[in-house]
């Protein structure tokens, strides 16, 4: 017997008598019979709970995690707080266990919970709309160069930065490799930010979009109000991506300069690192492009009696309804993360987000300004920034995280494969769980094995 | 005092911003132990932003109240039989929760290295290499998100080795009764779609096929069983006629809990398919994901997979970014790995002989019901079926109820509405996949819930137009919301 499967074999025949067959395997009569598998599936045998969970811990012990390392990573993930209620929450079966909210009338929690966070998705980003999630960061990115050259129709031209994280390029790159859409770099300038030159001589008529992400890979904040004069002038879109979405609690978002749609990854607002997934991709928009949005939108309506409720709506832009013609092919999003986030944001509330995000800002400065006074290590680019920052390293950067694992901590991402010319660099990310001690401890390390 | 307004103990709950009263507080942090710099030295001015608008100031009791409130307002596995075909809602094993949540898997993050993220990997490699097992392919990549996910990645495969032999071909053929997903996949990757229409036994009409297929078909996307619940007797000739002009077989592996250990897609000649691992393999579907669509293929496409990969060297684990033909990164990291861990966790508990009983069980569910309900629904393909079973609301048109308005009624039963109008080619479809973790007692219940509705259809239909009538919301006006779309809350209103 599986605990999992409640039929006995009792069961199982009496329903074979009501189906009128004779046994199981007539049920199979239709796979033709030299495809039955006659052998087992060479699978390791069952293992009972006890068993699994032995097995579970011995191979997650083969791993380093954040409750025993200090980590001082990022590039796209984030190591933040989650205030407890958020697993609580979220472990209520009828919110894990639910399907996409189809039926509303028995949904309704569900379908609340996606409102809820449009909402604050949509005022975090600064933008009129924001859709029920994406399957993280960069899909999202795709998706939206997608959709702004479904809009503009005219040109084959799309601007991205160089500064953009390497994995949004890389993903929007299979996406759109055979659609005719010609991607240009644009280069940074020597404070690591988006050159604005490049950006003036290459946009034309031609031009779909002009991404920004903000900050940038290297941690800088962008000058975002010039970035938007110049597109001013045409009728390129221009795309925001923000791939730390704490930064928003301090910082204006590319919304906020008028980015026709926006993306990003929602990851630290309440979402485990859990080795890169599951996240959950942001996706916002004007209100004029609301039915060119990819995947789910909930809202606001009646029912019979006239009370409040929630739908999923304008779904003719959807697969199940347009097929071939739908705005995207999405169907399951990442639900339970968007619920997860609203969770995050509801506790965190107006203020919260205000306070978590200047820790972060505080404590990366502090970090930012000891690690360029020790010696031997520079800071790549002036400009100012929010959690992170790159330093170039007076030894190899495996050097000098071997050191930092023997001391129970993960140094910054060496980012020299995609940026061969920043070599012997490292991308650090200061985040509220470092202490001011661990900042300290680790420019102490970083001093030793520079000597 | 507003009177709570409520059914039983389910209470009115409103927005959460509604509940907001300024000065109110949530969380925790600890006082800032590095010197405090005025943020205006930090950054520059303008890049500051004003107070976030709409976010509420509310407790953690607040917060905690109103979840658990909107929790009370959904339908959910764990309460019932939640029959929605081709959606596999079978039970979520706690345990594999309980998985995900393991410190050493949830904290770990994906830049920090093979050397100690050996575990992780070790999960990732031996997963693939179960799924390849169960699917009788040679390769596998979870990196996809979802099953829709999934196909885009298949079709680039596709796509990319069809190029490398000199041409990409322009069309993939695709049944009527496929799912939207797989014809907005193709098209994506730039296909057009050739609509294959199916027999009167529900499956492919070979001469049609036949007829369709020419050597500028890519590939043909079949779901095996199809979304009637019906296995694809002429699987080998299907496969032997796309072959033959050099097209690829695409299965789309949604409805794979049919078919664990009784058939290998890789020996029915599928060259790809993709696993949807939150249906098959138990892993929670969470109101709408996260899931995670692995994609197998067979050796001719393994040199396309995205990258990273896993790979195994004597007894480390590495990620293998040098892929030459790869078709490229799909996902910003390597995939969904939450889920994957539960899906481990659950082949582990299954082991072969449980996921062949899974498969056997869920089949005979199904056709229990089917063989249950048929007099009183109308059955299109009246023949065994594999884990669903489509019928229809033929007989009961004919009292003006429809489909629609039965399932409604159904809510008032305590069961989940079935999948409906869907596929496309049943009309009133209502389409019932029950899975093998429901009992009997839970089938009886449901078919007698059926058989009930079908008798008030004859003598009171107004009951049936008026339902839902115990749920906390009446029928909701799905027009309304899309004619005047509001998407977000708004302070002023």
């Amino acid at each position: 017997m599986f605990k999992y499967i409640p039929n006995t074999d009792d069961d199982i025949s009496k329903m074979l008598e009501k189906i009128g067959v004779e046994s199981v395997d007539d049920l199979f009569s239709d796979i033709p019979e030299s495809l039955r598998l006659q052998k087992p599936l060479n699978l390791p045998a069952p293992l009972s709970e006890i068993e699994l969970e032995r097995e579970l811990k011995e191979i997650s012990s083969k791993n380093a995690d954040a409750s025993e390392y200090k980590y001082f990573t990022g590039g796209g993930a984030y190591n933040h707080y989650i205030p407890s209620i958020v697993n609580h929450l979220i472990s209520r079966a009828e919110f894990y266990t639910a399907y996409t909210p189809y039926q509303p009338e028995v949904s309704q929690g569900t379908l609340q919970g996606i409102f809820e966070y449009q909402t604050m998705i949509s005022d975090l980003l600064e933008m009129d709309l924001a859709n029920a999630s994406m399957y993280d960061g960069a899909s999202a990115f795709a998706e939206a160069v997608l959709m702004s050259s479904r809009i503009r129709k005219k040109g084959n031209k799309v601007l991205i930065p160089k500064s953009l994280n390497p994995a949004y390029r890389q993903v929007m790159d299979t996406y759109t490799n055979n659609t005719g859409i010609k991607v240009i770099e644009i280069p940074y300038n020597k404070q690591g930010q988006l050159d604005l030159d490049f950006l003036k001589n290459n946009l034309d008529n031609e031009t779909i979009s002009v991404s920004v992400q903000n900050p940038n890979y290297f941690g800088c904040i962008e000058d975002l109000s010039s970035i938007a004069e110049v597109l001013k002038q045409g009728k390129s879109f221009l795309i925001g991506i923000v791939t730390e979405a704490l930064s928003l609690g301090l910082l204006k978002s590319p919304g906020h300069y008028g980015a026709d749609i926006l993306v990003g990854e929602g990851q630290s607002l309440g979402i485990p690192v859990s080795f890169g997934g599951p996240y959950l991709g942001l996706f916002a928009s004007k209100k004029e492009y609301m039915r060119q949005v990819p995947g789910r939108l909930c809202g606001e309506t009646l029912d019979t009696d006239g009370k409040r409720g929630f739908v999923l709506t304008i779904s003719t832009r959807e697969q199940h309804i347009r097929r071939e013609k739908a705005t995207s092919n999405i169907c399951s999003n990442q639900g339970l993360c968007a619920l997860m986030t609203a969770i995050y944001m509801s506790t965190m509330g107006k203020q919260g987000m205000r306070e978590v995000a200047t820790i972060n800002l505080q404590k990366a400065n502090y970090a930012r300004e000891k690690i360029r006074n020790v010696k031997g290590y520079e800071l790549v680019f002036e400009t100012p920034s929010f959690n992170e920052f790159l330093v170039k390293c007076p030894k190899p950067t495996q050097d000098i995280n071997r050191k930092l694992l023997e001391n129970k901590m993960v140094g910054g991402l060496d980012i020299s494969c995609y940026y061969p010319e920043l070599s012997d660099c490292m991308l650090f990310t200061m985040t509220e769980l470092v202490s001011k001690d661990d900042i300290d401890r680790l420019c102490e390390i970083l001093e030793e094995v520079a000597k | 005092m507003k009177p709570l307004s409520n059914t039983g103990l389910v209470i009115d709950e409103g927005l959460i911003f509604e509940r907001s009263i300024k000065g109110r507080k949530g969380y925790s942090l600890p006082e800032l132990d590095v010197p405090e710099k005025d943020i205006t030295e930090i950054l520059p001015k303008e890049s500051i932003r004003d107070e976030l608008r709409k976010f509420p100031e509310v407790s953690e009791v607040d917060v905690v109240r109103h979840y658990t409130r909107l929790s009370q307002l959904n339908f959910a596995v764990d309460m019932n039989l939640y029959p929605l075909g081709s959606c596999t809602m079978k039970y979520n094993p706690k345990i594999n929760e309980d998985a995900a949540r393991i410190n050493g898997f949830a904290r770990c993050h994906p830049f920090q290295g093979a050397e100690i993220s050996q575990g992780a990997l070790q999960i990732m490699y031996e997963l693939g290499r179960y799924l390849c097992i169960i699917t009788g392919l040679e390769d596998i990549t979870l990196q996809p998100a979802a099953g829709a996910h999934g196909e885009f990645t298949g079709m680039k495969m596709i796509h990319k080795c069809l190029e490398k032999r000199g041409n990409p071909r322009k069309f993939i053929i695709i049944p009527d009764s496929a799912h939207g997903t797989n014809p907005a996949s193709a098209s994506l990757c730039g296909y057009q779609i050739l609509q294959l229409k199916s027999d009167e036994r529900g499956c492919v009409d070979l001469k049609a096929l036949s007829d369709l297929m020419t050597d500028e078909v890519a590939a043909i996307m079949l779901t095996i069983p199809n979304t009637l619940g019906l296995f694809e007797e002429s699987i080998l000739e299907v496969v032997k006629i796309v072959h033959s002009k050099g097209g690829f077989v695409y299965m789309d592996g949604a409805n794979l809990n049919a078919l664990m250990g009784k058939v290998l897609p890789g020996s029915m000649g599928v060259d790809v398919l993709h696993i949807n691992l939150h249906k098959t393999f138990s892993t929670p579907h969470g109101g709408g994901g996260p899931g995670a669509g692995p994609v197998a293929v067979n050796q001719e496409l393994a040199p396309y997979l995205p990258v990273p990969k896993v790979k195994k060297d004597k007894d480390r684990y590495d990620l293998d970014f040098l892929i030459p033909d790869s078709i490229g990164k799909i996902h910003s990291f390597y995939g969904n790995f939450g889920v994957l861990l539960k899906a481990y966790s659950y082949i582990r508990t299954m082991g072969a002989i449980g996921l062949k009983k899974a498969s056997e069980t869920a089949v005979v569910n199904a056709n229990y019901i089917q063989a249950s309900l048929k007099e009183r629904f109308h059955l299109t393909y009246d023949r065994f079926c594999k884990h669903e079973s489509v019928l229809s609301d033929k007989f009961q048109k004919e009292n003006h109820i429809t489909t629609m308005d039965m399932v409604k009624r159904l809510i008032d039963f305590g069961f989940h509405p079935p999948v409906v109008y869907f596929p496309l080619i049943v009309p009133g479809a209502i389409m019932i996949e029950p899975t093998e973790s429901e009992s009997k007692q839970t089938l009886d219940d449901f078919i007698s819930a059926w058989l009930q509705i079908a008798d008030e259809a004859e003598n009171q239909p107004e009951l049936i137009k008026k339902a839902p009538h115990v749920t906390k919301h009446r029928r909701l006006d799905e027009t309304f919301a899309a004619r005047k779309p509001k998407l977000v809350w708004s302070p002023d209103k």
